[in-house]
């Protein structure tokens, strides 16, 4: 998902280089706006469509279905998360390969940032920790390995050690 | 009545308005150093305990807003002055609240040691595990209130101005004429930029002010509390309200001034009133974004986040980054240095844009909120946005009766622009690696981010001090105004 990210931030920002280039490359020659203006209002219109037209796409394939419930009805088994400053109580610490788990996330006292590393340190996962109120995030499990907890939402001056360790072992 | 008044210039306007420039670019350079540093310290080069990198990141970050959002009034006052009769009176209580603000925030951090992060999300506000008592938490909440006190003054002065002029603010805001189509030509950019500033910024305040009431009363009465997740929509309304008007503050001077070196106006139309009150809702409306990965929270709520963060970015793209390069296409511009600030500015607002809306999408929010790429996108508003609309200004109103050095400066503006960029793109980079942000210790096989970023803040801040020497040099002179 990361990389899918990136790759739109930069296409996009290289556009709008390219558009930012081409215009500041021809501001030297002066021609009256009345001129101009019609031929860039057409323009601008036909982006208005597009980009519309982009926005119902895009909400349509990533909200649809709601990103929340996603695996919902794949969830083999639960783990409760509780964060307190500063450290994590799982209620299990281990996990098999093939596995979704729905991790059921809250907080003792302050809010802190639920988020699962693999092992190679690239988030797979994330949810918010909250006092008085359980939120939920699912995972299915595809390589075998040490993955990791971490705070992500600042939580005090111990907030970057707020680390703990999900052993994921091979299917059975 | 909606003829424009004639400018108002008067020498308390004129150095009230020096007055809030000058500060800011002087505590803009100092927070730079403080977010220097605590790069340099995630990066390995530098060490810094902990709880020293937690309250530096709180002065940091309530420091930039607040100076951001001073800039921004220093600027609005300017250009709104022209056509309103403004309250200098006013413009200065403003200025005294901030400062007497300002002193309770940093004697918080640096005597009472409170490190709770500027969006002093409750409770951890009273929950500091013995590091900060409720007496330095409390001073920080009311330097806020103070701040926030000045600016609600500020923006009712405006709001009364305007409704004296123009009959209300939301004719102001054009609503009038976007629904009649009887477009008046000459209604002014500023006066309609203002008028969002100010019905937004209200809100946004009065919202903040209730949740720093409320968790300044906790820290004494642990029985009162508020909902925590009422608390974060309180917190996360007015912070984003706050910021971004910062922007549709700042971004008047590029109204006023672009056209200036241009030689062509920066006309009203029905688009761009549309766009503005589109903005308007916007701006309010989006807030849920940042409790996307709040699974409890209403779902038409989080709907409604993703779909607006889009949208918002629509009538930035199409309207003002779309205007600016229609204004300067063939137009035989000069690119004098204040312009290239000013276009500088466009470029850095459209291109954050970018990676905010990114991020605005909850599958990618899942996996990307809260790493280093959202200060790479807030780091690309403010740093190739904000500032350089305030560094525009700045230069255009000192350079009306003596000269820019125009070498050294445009020294200045491209080695500006190449480190912000670099520094911003490393912020990008580290997301991309899923590197937290706000972790005041970096684990090794991020550290390659945080030292690209170390040495591009160098870069940004060795050009920053050549502008904030030479701009403050030229605002200390006595002879010139601030006409633009």
């Amino acid at each position: 998902m990361q990389s899918i990210a990136v790759q739109i931030t930069v296409v996009l920002l290289a556009l709008l280089t390219l558009c930012f280039v081409w215009v500041l490359r021809r501001t030297a020659t002066p021609t009256p706006l009345e001129n101009l203006a019609p031929g860039a209002y057409k323009l601008r219109n036909r982006l208005f469509a597009l980009a519309l037209l982009c926005g119902a796409l895009i909400a349509g394939f990533t909200l649809l279905p709601w990103p929340h419930d996603a695996q919902a009805t794949q969830v083999t088994r639960h783990i409760d998360a509780k964060a307190r400053q500063w450290a994590w109580e799982l209620s299990d610490q281990t996990a098999r390969v093939g596995e979704v788990i729905e991790f059921r996330v809250t907080s003792e006292d302050v809010n802190h940032g639920f988020a699962l590393y693999d092992d190679k340190q690239q988030m797979v996962a994330q949810i918010q920790a909250m006092p008085g109120f359980v939120n939920k995030v699912r995972y299915q499990f595809t390589t075998p390995g040490v993955y990791k907890v971490l705070c992500l939402e600042y939580c005090g001056v111990a907030h970057h050690g707020m680390v703990a360790d999900i052993q994921v072992l091979p299917a059975p | 009545m909606t003829t424009p008044l004639t400018p108002v210039e008067s020498k308390d306007a004129s150095f009230g308005v020096k007055l809030y420039l000058g500060t800011s670019m002087a505590v803009l350079l100092l927070m730079m150093l403080v977010g220097g540093l605590m790069r340099a310290a995630q990066a390995g080069w530098l060490d810094i305990p902990a709880d020293v990198f937690y309250q530096l990141m709180t002065a940091h970050g309530a420091g930039m807003v607040g100076i951001a959002g001073l800039a921004g009034a220093g600027i609005m006052w300017h250009f709104l002055g022209r056509y309103v009769q403004l309250s200098a009176a006013v413009l200065y209580i403003n200025y005294g609240l901030f400062l007497a603000g300002v002193v309770l925030i940093l004697g918080a951090i640096f005597w009472g040691g409170y490190a709770g992060g500027w969006t002093f999300l409750w409770p951890l506000p009273a929950k500091s595990m013995g590091l900060w008592s409720a007496h330095a938490a409390a001073s920080f909440i009311v330097g806020l209130l103070l701040i926030g006190v000045g600016f609600l003054i500020f923006n009712l002065d405006a709001g009364l101005a305007i409704t004296r002029q123009y009959g209300s603010v939301l004719r102001g805001l054009g609503m009038d004429q976007l629904w009649s189509g009887q477009i008046q030509a000459n209604h002014p950019p500023a006066v309609v930029a203002s008028s969002m500033v100010i019905i937004v910024n209200t809100l946004g305040i009065l919202s903040g002010a209730v949740v720093l009431a409320v968790t300044l009363a906790n820290l004494y009465f642990p029985e009162l509390v508020i909902n925590p997740l009422l608390a974060k929509n309180l917190i996360y309304f007015f912070g984003h309200v706050f910021i971004n008007a910062t922007i549709y503050m700042s971004v008047i001077a590029v109204y006023e001034l672009l056209p200036v070196y241009a030689g062509r106006p920066w006309k009203v139309s029905r688009p761009f009133y549309a766009a503005w009150a589109a903005a308007t809702v916007f701006v309010m409306a989006v807030y849920p974004h940042h409790l996307l990965l709040d699974s409890v929270m209403p779902a038409p709520l989080l709907v409604l986040g993703q779909i607006v963060s889009y949208l918002s970015g629509i009538p930035v793209l199409l309207v003002t980054v779309y205007g600016a390069l229609l204004l300067v296409y063939r137009s035989g511009i000069q690119w004098k240095v204040p312009a290239l600030w000013l276009m500088l500015a466009m470029f850095g607002w459209a291109a954050g844009v970018i990676p905010a809306i990114v991020d605005g999408t909850i599958h990618v929010n899942k996996v990307m909120h809260n790493t280093m790429w959202v200060p790479g996108h807030f780091h690309f508003y403010l740093l190739l946005g904000v500032l350089p609309m305030v560094i525009g200004f700045g230069l255009h109103i000192t350079s009306l009766h003596k000269a820019l050095n125009e070498p050294l400066q445009r020294a200045f503006f491209f080695l500006y622009f190449a480190g912000a960029s670099a520094f911003s793109v490393a912020f990008l980079a580290g997301g991309w690696a899923s590197v937290p942000r706000r972790w005041a210790q970096h684990w090794p096989e991020w550290m390659a981010y945080d030292q690209a970023g170390s040495l591009a803040a160098l870069v940004v801040i060795v050009a920053m001090l050549g502008l904030v020497i030479a701009l403050i040099k030229r605002l200390l002179e006595r002879h010139h105004g601030t006409t633009a």
